[in-house]
């Protein structure tokens, strides 16, 4: 691991990112403006807060799983992952870099959204709105590091996409958003156990409803930052340097 | 750089058999044959991404992919490896400090490669034979000392392929050993000495005067198609 790589690397990716405005207006408009589509849905029904603040978690996840996804499968696909590997950059380095990189592209993510959201949307939660912005934060470095992750099962573009519902649908049956987690059959709860959003939906819902929820969120991101952590090193194997 | 009996396959066929050569430092060595015959499988063993089946090879003195040597080689794929929603200047940035080269080195590397005035242009808004010099600039910034380039000039017009050979020749009066492949035999006569392959085997290793003088042809091609004619008659 060399910091002056990975700062390299996610500066790049930064640079990259900074020459495609349309995805920079993706990543921050999209999950805003489907929340809010959601709140003209609920129309004032007291239903919405508690969707909308499991949205909160939900939505970065998925929208950095894809853009992540998508971005290192282009690494690998165009040769640049092959011609790295014969520099002096280690795995770790880059997946640090793309890790930094969009999880600062995150952040502007989850701060536009939590903010609309707070001041505009009238979602309001018993504890400090911060931890919000902290699970939001985790639950997309999560969907950043499934990502990188997914990539390596994926051989075109085409591919990587349709891992979005494969990744997706799952988390959300099982989070507890649809329907309670203790009314599910045993082995679904189980399966929910293993999933990363059913964390971020259970902070977030602590927030909701707890003045000081500090000590299950931290619980929950924990969590988190174990299956982002898991899922990296999962990534930095499926990236050998040598091909058989 | 050396290598003794190797054998590569991929995906469990063979793509190289058995090969044995050794190439001095500071020469310009090229890699003929046609298209299939291996010169990528052998460029990328030697800079470590290929897994070697048995034998053995030795680059600067280490095993290929070897972590000291991933800062003294410069690899060039044939496809354009560098980021093309970035400028010249910023993908050439990029690896200069993943080589922990100077800053400056970058614009040096830029010069060499003659896109000194493009330098801030996206590599995607330039032409095909720009992009291609754009990725070989990626490649020089860390002043490497074997530089492996899987078909450089392929695509190029007459008067960039000339320019090219020349920045090659210079860098090889320099110390550095280049590694070429090209499927134009008539770019062997650049070359200090040849390697000629086909089919996973090396045909010949020789200086290209010394290739047409024994074969009694008067073209790289007809060398080439001489050398065959003659594996064949020694097969059967």
């Amino acid at each position: 691991m060399n910091p002056r790589i990975a700062l390299a690397t996610a500066g790049r990716n930064l640079q990259q990112l900074r020459a495609d405005p349309r995805t920079i207006g993706l990543i921050v408009a999209v999950p805003t403006l489907l929340l809010t589509l959601l709140s003209f849905v609920y129309d004032g029904s007291a239903r919405f807060t508690g969707i909308a603040v499991a949205m909160l978690g939900i939505l970065p996840m998925l929208v950095m799983f894809l853009i992540t996804s998508v971005a290192m499968l282009r690494e690998r696909t165009t040769g640049t992952l092959e011609r790295l590997l014969t520099t002096p950059l280690h795995r770790a380095d880059l997946l640090a870099g793309y890790g930094a990189a969009f999880a600062l592209a995150a952040l502007v993510q989850a701060a536009v959204l939590v903010a609309v959201s707070v001041w505009f949307l009238d979602v309001q939660t018993a504890g400090p709105v911060l931890w919000v912005l902290v699970v939001a934060v985790f639950a997309a470095a999560v969907g950043v590091a499934t990502g990188l992750l997914a990539s390596a099962f994926a051989r075109t573009e085409f591919q990587a996409v349709q891992f979005m519902p494969l990744f997706v649908g799952p988390q959300v049956f099982l989070c507890g958003l649809l329907a309670p987690r203790d009314s599910m059959p045993q082995l679904l709860q189980w399966i929910s156990d293993c999933l990363p959003m059913t964390y971020a939906v259970d902070a977030l819902r602590s927030i909701a409803e707890q003045q000081d929820p500090s000590g299950d969120v931290l619980k929950d991101v924990g969590v988190l930052a174990a299956f982002a952590v898991g899922a990296l090193v999962l990534a930095a194997l499926s990236m050998p340097r040598k091909t058989r | 750089m050396s290598v003794d009996g190797l054998s590569v396959d991929r995906g469990g066929h063979p793509v190289l058999r058995d090969l044995d050569f050794a190439v001095p430092t500071g020469a310009v060595v090229g890699l003929m044959g046609p298209s299939g015959c291996g010169k990528t499988t052998l460029m990328r063993t030697l800079v470590g991404v290929q897994r070697i089946t048995s034998g053995t090879a030795r680059v600067l003195g280490h095993i290929p992919g070897a972590p000291t040597l991933r800062s003294r080689i410069g690899y060039v794929t044939q496809a354009v490896s560098v980021y093309r929603d970035l400028t010249v200047e910023q993908n050439v940035a990029y690896f200069a400090t993943l080589a922990a080269a100077p800053r400056s080195s970058a614009r040096e590397a830029i010069d060499t490669v003659g896109l000194g005035a493009y330098a801030d242009r996206r590599v995607d808004r330039l032409s095909g034979g720009q992009a291609s010099r754009a990725s070989l600039a990626c490649a020089l910034v860390g002043s490497p000392e074997l530089l492996v380039l899987d078909e450089p000039t392929v695509g190029l017009d007459p008067l960039t392929r000339e320019e090219l050979w020349t920045s090659m020749r210079a860098l090889a009066e320099n110390g550095v050993t280049l590694l070429v492949s090209s499927h134009v035999m008539d770019e062997a006569s650049r070359c200090d000495s040849v390697l000629l392959m086909r089919d996973g085997r090396l045909l010949a290793h020789e200086p290209p005067q010394e290739l047409i003088r024994s074969t009694g042809t008067d073209s790289m091609d007809e060398a080439f198609l001489a050398l065959i004619r003659t594996q064949q008659e020694v097969a059967a």
